[in-house]
């Protein structure tokens, strides 16, 4: 892929100082870290028109990667690059335009005592986007894009239940025009049932008006039919990036494997059942030496405890951190037939 | 551009539903009822003390002074023969003005200063809580009399005085709520719509953060006209012969054995107030809060 993408990020590290007074060390005592590392050089891409899906689990970083890109929080070291120029730290209003954002929690994305038409007047007007006279009209169209009618303009969000509300903050964030949407878990607030209409609406939005959209979420299986490719994040860093499909076939990081292992389904099979992955991922104040995810790694070799692997290509369009990517299908079945000789002995 | 696939959701249908099973509209409030008639009844009664009283509240009659209620002065007169009820009516319209407005100044200065606070936070934050701190820690009385006998007695005084002490509530309640407000994620989306920080404070977390300081602002008018009424009998207030509540008690407590009413009738005025504006605080909370639009 030779195009620029329209989103880059280059090696962004995002390190919190938790506030450590005098009195708190002296307590303490011992010499334990105090900065908490969210992100831990992140380098990821995402192409023009297309959705990236993000998974990780709680505490990946993923949050914190998505408020970086649009600009809300910025990063200790590392860049945006946007259409191949780096976005400024402190973003104008243009600037921030471009990339919106769409929020996990529908309730408090949406100013209760704003109007759904107020809101979206504001901003057209702000940004010119239209003519005062065509206000009304856009706001109308706006709606319709995200599936609300018209009525929906004279009411408060309280009047709306979480699908539609995660709707008009869509609409909102569509309303400046933006080229990039950044969709922090928009579904996982929201009823199953509800999910997959919102799902389908991403799909329609990156269909119809050419939206490159980045994807967060903690469950591949939400993102399965819906990206051309995920990445996955595992403590404050990118361990596996593929098309989507390719990815569900050939995972290449331990970790992935146990994404998709996780993912309840009507059939026994899967690529191998006994993959359980145990345990919460460690403390970002105290990151693993070596591998990060070693200390949960079935698979893990000596060399993982000291090695540090960076992403490397396996495959065309897919690149994994793992230094034994290439023997993981073996390693598997050893594993199986492992675990299914201890449990007929 | 066609339109996505995913149903058109009927919006007005689940309006419907939901003003059915909505809170009970204002009206029906009747805490906030009873409050509306008591203050707007005194509001009129002040606003129409020219034609309502039937004598001049500070006309002196020396030949009628201390009388018992009777046809002519259905509250009797006091000591330098005035007409009771007259002083009562127009005391209503100082008391109130001064009780309103010396809650506006510090309402306005304290939500200010509070939400600036809480929004920007940083040093700014830090010396401006700790003024507030320092201001806390004095006594609400002590420092309203040692100001007023700094300034001087008189309405202007008064309005120094009280402003000078109750603006820290109000920059407190605004900076806590403010807090609360910048962090939800609205006040983000309106960053990164391109919105200005004044834009911001200014109109969308102003009227959610408001409504807390308006409902402690109206027992705070309670609170500034019993102060008013406290520093009136204890001299301070009002420059007599203006007719006020407090000074009206602190005249009429001499002859509490004799001519109880005297005393007791602008006491028990002060409570009807107190209580109505109560009311129409705890009745504006259920208004202004925002379950109710939940």
């Amino acid at each position: 892929m030779s195009e620029t993408p329209v989103l880059r990020v280059a090696d962004i590290t995002k390190t919190y100082h938790v506030n450590s007074s005098v009195l708190a060390r002296l307590s303490r005592g011992d010499g334990r870290k105090s900065s908490l590392s969210a992100l831990d050089g992140v380098d990821l891409q995402l192409n023009k028109g297309e959705i990236l899906a993000l998974v990780g689990e709680s505490g990946s970083g993923k949050s914190t990667l998505a408020k970086i890109l649009v600009g809300s929080t910025t990063p200790t070291s590392g860049e945006v690059d946007y259409h191949g120029a780096p976005m400024p730290l402190h973003r104008d209003k243009d600037a921030s335009r471009r990339i919106q954002m769409v929020f996990q929690d529908p309730y408090s994305s949406l100013n209760p005592r704003i109007s759904v038409g107020s809101m979206l007047k504001e901003l057209l007007l702000l940004h010119k986007i239209v003519p005062r006279s065509e206000v009304r009209a856009e706001s109308v169209r706006l709606l319709n894009l995200v599936g609300l009618e018209e009525d929906a303009l004279q009411a408060y969000p309280s009047q709306f239940s979480g699908g539609q509300r995660q709707r008009i903050a869509i609409a909102r964030a569509l309303a400046v025009r933006p080229d990039i949407l950044i969709a922090d878990e928009p579904v996982s607030a929201l009823d199953v049932s509800v999910q997959a209409t919102i799902l389908e609406l991403f799909a329609s939005l990156q269909r119809e008006l050419g939206l490159s959209i980045l994807f967060v979420a903690h469950n591949l299986a939400v993102v399965q039919h819906l990206s051309q490719r995920v990445a996955v994040m595992y403590l404050g860093r990118i361990v596996e990036v593929a098309e989507t499909a390719e990815l569900f076939r050939n995972p290449r990081h331990p970790y992935t494997r146990a994404l998709i292992d996780s993912i309840p389904r009507m059939s026994a099979e899967s690529i191998n059942e006994e993959f359980v992955l145990e345990g919460e991922p460690p403390s970002p104040f105290d990151i693993p030496p070596g591998c990060r995810f070693n200390p949960r790694c079935p698979y893990a070799s000596d060399a993982c405890r000291t090695t540090d692997p960076a992403l490397a290509t396996v495959a065309p369009q897919h690149e994994s951190a793992c230094i034994r990517a290439s023997e993981l299908d073996v390693l598997a079945i050893t594993l199986t037939q492992r675990t299914a000789g201890e449990s007929a002995a | 551009m066609t339109t996505p696939t995913a149903a058109l959701v009927s919006f007005k249908e689940r309006r419907r539903a939901v003003r059915s099973r909505s809170i009970k509209p204002w009206y029906r409030n009747g805490s906030l009822m009873a409050g509306i008639i008591i203050v707007g009844l005194l509001v009129l009664v002040a606003v129409l003390a020219p034609v309502l009283a039937p004598y001049d509240p500070v006309a002196q009659h020396l030949t009628n002074a201390l009388a018992s209620p009777n046809a002519a002065h259905w509250l009797g007169t006091d000591k330098f023969g005035r007409d009771v009820l007259s002083r009562l009516i127009w005391g209503a319209q100082v008391d109130l003005r001064v009780g309103f407005l010396a809650v506006l100044i510090p309402f306005v200065v304290g939500s200010v200063l509070g939400a600036i606070a809480g929004y920007f936070g940083g040093w700014l934050d830090t010396v401006l809580m700790r003024i507030v701190d320092i201001f806390f820690a004095f006594p609400f009385y002590v420092m309203v009399i040692v100001l007023v006998f700094i300034f001087g007695s008189g309405e202007a005084s008064i309005y120094i005085a009280i402003a000078a002490v109750s603006w820290v509530s109000y920059a407190r309640i605004v900076r806590g709520e403010v807090l609360i407000a910048k962090k939800q994620d609205y006040v983000v989306a309106a960053r990164l719509g391109g919105m200005s920080h004044a834009r911001i404070l200014v109109r969308h977390i102003g009227p959610n953060v408001l409504s807390q300081a308006i409902i402690y602002g109206m027992s705070d008018i309670v609170m500034d006209i019993m102060a008013i009424v406290t520093l009136g009998y204890l001299g301070l207030g009002i420059n007599p012969p203006t007719a006020e509540w407090g000074s009206m008690i602190n005249d009429g407590q001499e002859f509490i054995t004799t001519l109880w009413q005297q005393a007791t009738i602008p006491g028990l005025v002060v409570v009807i107030t107190s209580l109505g504006l109560s009311w129409l605080g705890d009745g504006l909370s259920d208004l202004l809060s925002p379950e109710r639009r939940k």
